[in-house]
C-alpha cells in the first residue's frame, strides 16, 4: 500500500515539476506546481507526518500558489519567449545533474541494507500524536530557530519594501 | 549579574536586532528629504556596543543557551568581534555614499544590521537548523543590498543572478543536512560526532557532509562554485562588496570549522582531501581569472576567490594549528579587503565612473592619500612583510607543511607569485601612468568626471575614521600580529575542547582575562 502510494505520488511529483520546467506559459507552470505540492503532500502523509502534510497543503497549495497565480494574472504575462540558453548551461547543467543523481543512488544504493532497518531519531515513531511531538520540539528544543525566522521574515519584508519602491 | 543565561549569551544579537527595529521606525517617521545620517551613527553606536558586550563575555568562559543550541566561547566571539568590527567599518565608510542618492538609506543601515545578526547567529549556534536560518538571514539581506543602486542593470543582474545561485547553493546545504541527519539521527553538531562513530550508513554521512561543504563554497566563494563572484561584486555597490566579501565569508568559515573539526573529526583524512582540491581550484582559477580583468571591482572579486583558496589549505592542516591559521586569516583578510573597497568607493563614488585599471591612472596625483592607502592594502593582500597579509599566508602555509601537505604550499605560493603580477599592474596604473587630460573621450560622464578631476573631492571624516581603522587594523596585524594570533589561539582551544568533549561537559576552558584590549579595531 505505501509503496504503491509513494510510486504513483513520486511519479505525480517528478512529473509536475518537469512539465512545470518546460511549459512555456507561466499559469500553466504555476498549476504545475500545485501537482507537485500535493503530490509532496500526500508523501508527507504516507511518511507518517500529518502535521506537515497539512501545513504543506495549506500554506504551499493554498496561499502560496494563490498568490503566485494573483501575480501572474495582475501582470498579464504572456508566453515566455523561447531563447537559446547558454551552450555551457547544457554542457555543463546535463552532465552535473547525471553525475549528482548517479552519486546520491549509488550512496542510497550501497547503504540499502542498513537503511532498511534504520529508525529516524524516533521522532516520528513515538505512540504520542505527531501534532504533540512536533509542538513539543518547536517550543522545547527548536524554540530559538522557530523565533529567530521572525528576523529572517522581517529581512524578506524589509527587502520587498527597498526593491518595490519607485526612486524618489 | 543576575540575568538568565539565555540573555547574556545572546545579548550582543538582541542589541542589534532592537537597534535595527528602532531605524525602521525612525525611519518611518522621519520626512522624505531628512538626511539619513543619524541613523547611520545609530547602527554604528549599537554595532560597536555590541563589540563591548562580546568582548566582555570573553571573561564569563563558555555560554551554553537555548538547549544547547547556543554555545558563546572563545571561538564565536572571535568572529563577532570580526563582524562586529567589518559592520562598523562598511557603515562608516557608506555614511556619506547615499547621500542626494538612494532614497532608502534608513533601510540600508537596518539590512546590515540585521545580515550581521545572522552572522553572529551563525558562528555561535551549534546546530545545524540554526545554522542554516542565520546562513538566510545573512544570505536575503545581502541580496538585497546587492542590488541596492536601483537604476544600474549591472545591480539589477547582480542581485538577481546573487539571489538565484544562492539559492540554488543553500537547496544543497539544507539537502545536506538531512542526509546528515538521517546518518546519524540528530542535527546538532555534537550529536553528529557522537553519532557517527555508531552509524551504520558512514557514505550517507560523509556524502551529507559534502553537500554542506558545496553550500558553504558557495558562500566562500570557493573555485568550482564561484561563478557568480565577478558580476556581482561589480554590480553591487562598492561598500556593500566590501561587507559582503568578508562578513558573511567569515561567518560562513566560522561554520565549516565548527562542522569538520567538530562535527565530522573521524574522517578528517577524507574531507581534508576535498579541502585541499577546492583550496588548489580556488587559488589556481582565482589569480589565473584576475589577471586578464581591466575592471578593479573584478580583479578584486577573483582576488576574493584566491584568498578563499588560501584560507581552505588551513583545513587541511591538523586541528590546532590549522583552527587558528584560519582565524588569523579571516581577520587579516576582512581588514585589508574592507579597506581596499573603502578607497574604490571613494574613488568612484556612487554612480561608479571611475572604475577601470585606465581610469586609476595618475591616481597617486589627484588624491594622493587615497592612492597610498590603496597601494598599502593590495601590497596587503600581495603578502608582503609588515602587512596583515604577510603573517595571515604565512601562519596558513606553515601550518599546511607541518600536516605535511608541502605541495598544497608550493602551489600557493606560486600562485601567490602570479597575484603580485595583478595587484602591481593596478599599482604601477596608480603611480607610474599619467593622468588622461579632463576632458575624457567619454561620452556625458566625462563631464562629471572631469569635474571631480579639477575639484579633487575630500574624505569626509566617517569614511577617513574607517580608512584609518582598516589600516591600522592591517598594519597591526603586519607587524603586532601577537594579540590577534593570542585571540585566535585560544578561539582554537575553546573549539577543540568542544570538539573532544560533549558540550555539556566542556566548561571553563578559556580564563584568559588578561588580553590587553588593543588590537582588535579594524
Amino acid at each position: 500500500m505505501q509503496l504503491a502510494l509513494f510510486i504513483i505520488f513520486g511519479a505525480l511529483a517528478l512529473g509536475g515539476a518537469l512539465n512545470l520546467l518546460l511549459q512555456r506559459h507561466p499559469i500553466h507552470s504555476a498549476l504545475s506546481l500545485v501537482v507537485v505540492m500535493m503530490s509532496l503532500a500526500v508523501l508527507y502523509w504516507s511518511l507518517g507526518a500529518e502535521f506537515l502534510a497539512a501545513a504543506q497543503v495549506i500554506v504551499y497549495s493554498g496561499a502560496i500558489m494563490v498568490l503566485f497565480v494573483f501575480v501572474i494574472m495582475l501582470l498579464n504575462a504572456g508566453t515566455e519567449q523561447r531563447t537559446r540558453g547558454s551552450r555551457a548551461a547544457y554542457a555543463v547543467g546535463i552532465p552535473g545533474a547525471a553525475a549528482i543523481f548517479c552519486l546520491l543512488s549509488f550512496v542510497f544504493l550501497s547503504e540499502r541494507g542498513a537503511l532498511k532497518s534504520s529508525n529516524i531519531g524516533g521522532d516520528l515513531s513515538s505512540a504520542t500524536d505527531n501534532i504533540a511531538e512536533v509542538s513539543a520540539m518547536l517550543f522545547t528544543k527548536q524554540l530559538l530557530p522557530f523565533e529567530v525566522t521572525s528576523i529572517l521574515i522581517l529581512v524578506a519584508i524589509l527587502g520587498a519594501v527597498v526593491l518595490a519602491r519607485k526612486e524618489q | 549579574m543576575n540575568l538568565p543565561t539565555s540573555v547574556i549569551a545572546l545579548l550582543p544579537e538582541y542589541v542589534l536586532t532592537l537597534t535595527g527595529v528602532l531605524i525602521m521606525l525612525i525611519e518611518a517617521v522621519l520626512k522624505p528629504g531628512t538626511s539619513r545620517k543619524p541613523l547611520g551613527w545609530l547602527a554604528i553606536a549599537g554595532t560597536a556596543s555590541t563589540g563591548f558586550i562580546s568582548w566582555y563575555q570573553l571573561r564569563l568562559g563558555v555560554l551554553t543557551a537555548f538547549s544547547g543550541n547556543i554555545q558563546v566561547d572563545a571561538f564565536s566571539i572571535f568572529f563577532h568581534l570580526l563582524i562586529g568590527a567589518v559592520v562598523v567599518a562598511t557603515l562608516l565608510g557608506s555614511l556619506d555614499y547615499f547621500d542626494g542618492h538612494a532614497s532608502h538609506a534608513g533601510e540600508y543601515f537596518a539590512l546590515v544590521l540585521f545580515g550581521a545578526v545572522g552572522m553572529m547567529l551563525m558562528t555561535c549556534s551549534t546546530e545545524l537548523l540554526m545554522v542554516f536560518i542565520g546562513l538566510e538571514i545573512s544570505s536575503i539581506s545581502t541580496y538585497i543590498l546587492a542590488g541596492f543602486r536601483k537604476g544600474h542593470g549591472t545591480a539589477v543582474e547582480a542581485s538577481i543572478k546573487y539571489f538565484l545561485l544562492g539559492s540554488f547553493a543553500t537547496a544543497f546545504f539544507l539537502y545536506g543536512i538531512a542526509l546528515a541527519y538521517g546518518a546519524t539521527g540528530s542535527t546538532s553538531i555534537a550529536a553528529i560526532a557522537a553519532g557517527l562513530a555508531t552509524s551504520a550508513t558512514p557514505r550517507m554521512a560523509f556524502l551529507g557532509l559534502a553537500m554542506m561543504l558545496v553550500g558553504l563554497g558557495f558562500k566562500v566563494s570557493a573555485a568550482p562554485f564561484h561563478l557568480w563572484t565577478p558580476d556581482v561584486y561589480q554590480g553591487a555597490p562598492a561598500p556593500v562588496v566590501g561587507l559582503m566579501s568578508t562578513a558573511p565569508k567569515a561567518a560562513a568559515f566560522a561554520v565549516l570549522l565548527r562542522i569538520t573539526f567538530c562535527g565530522f573529526p573521524q574522517m578528517q583524512t577524507r574531507w581534508a582531501m576535498l579541502m585541499w582540491g577546492l583550496a588548489a581550484l580556488s587559488m589556481t582559477i582565482g589569480n589565473l581569472g584576475a589577471l586578464k580583468q581591466t575592471d578593479v571591482k573584478r580583479m578584486l572579486a577573483y582576488s576574493s576567490i584566491a584568498h578563499a583558496g588560501y584560507l581552505l589549505a588551513a583545513f587541511t592542516a591538523f586541528p590546532a594549528a590549522g583552527i587558528s591559521a584560519a582565524c588569523f586569516y579571516t581577520a587579516a583578510y576582512a581588514a585589508m579587503n574592507v579597506g581596499a573597497f573603502a578607497v574604490v568607493t571613494q574613488v568612484g563614488g556612487y554612480k561608479e565612473t571611475l572604475r577601470s585599471f585606465k581610469d586609476y591612472h595618475g591616481l597617486a596625483m589627484r588624491r594622493p592619500v587615497l592612492a597610498a592607502l590603496l597601494a598599502f592594502f593590495l601590497l596587503s593582500l600581495i603578502g608582503i612583510p609588515f602587512t596583515g597579509g604577510f603573517f595571515g599566508k604565512f601562519y596558513v602555509f606553515s601550518a599546511a607543511i607541518q600536516a605535511g601537505n608541502i605541495w598544497l604550499a608550493v602551489i600557493g605560493l606560486l600562485n601567490s607569485g602570479v597575484a603580485c603580477f595583478y595587484y602591481l599592474r593596478l599599482l604601477s596604473s596608480v603611480y607610474t601612468k599619467p593622468a588622461e587630460t579632463a576632458p575624457a573621450p567619454v561620452d556625458q560622464t566625462a563631464k562629471e568626471t572631469g569635474a571631480s578631476l579639477t575639484a579633487t573631492p575630500t574624505i569626509s571624516i566617517p569614511a577617513g575614521i574607517g580608512l584609518t581603522l582598516t589600516a591600522a587594523a592591517t598594519l597591526l596585524l603586519g607587524i603586532l600580529p601577537g594579540n590577534i594570533l593570542h585571540l585566535a589561539n585560544s578561539a582554537s582551544s575553546s573549539l577543540r575542547a568542544t570538539s573532544a568533549t560533549t558540550p555539556s561537559a566542556a566548561s571553563s576552558v578559556n580564563s584568559h582575562s588578561s588580553l590587553p584590549p588593543s588590537g582588535h579595531s579594524r
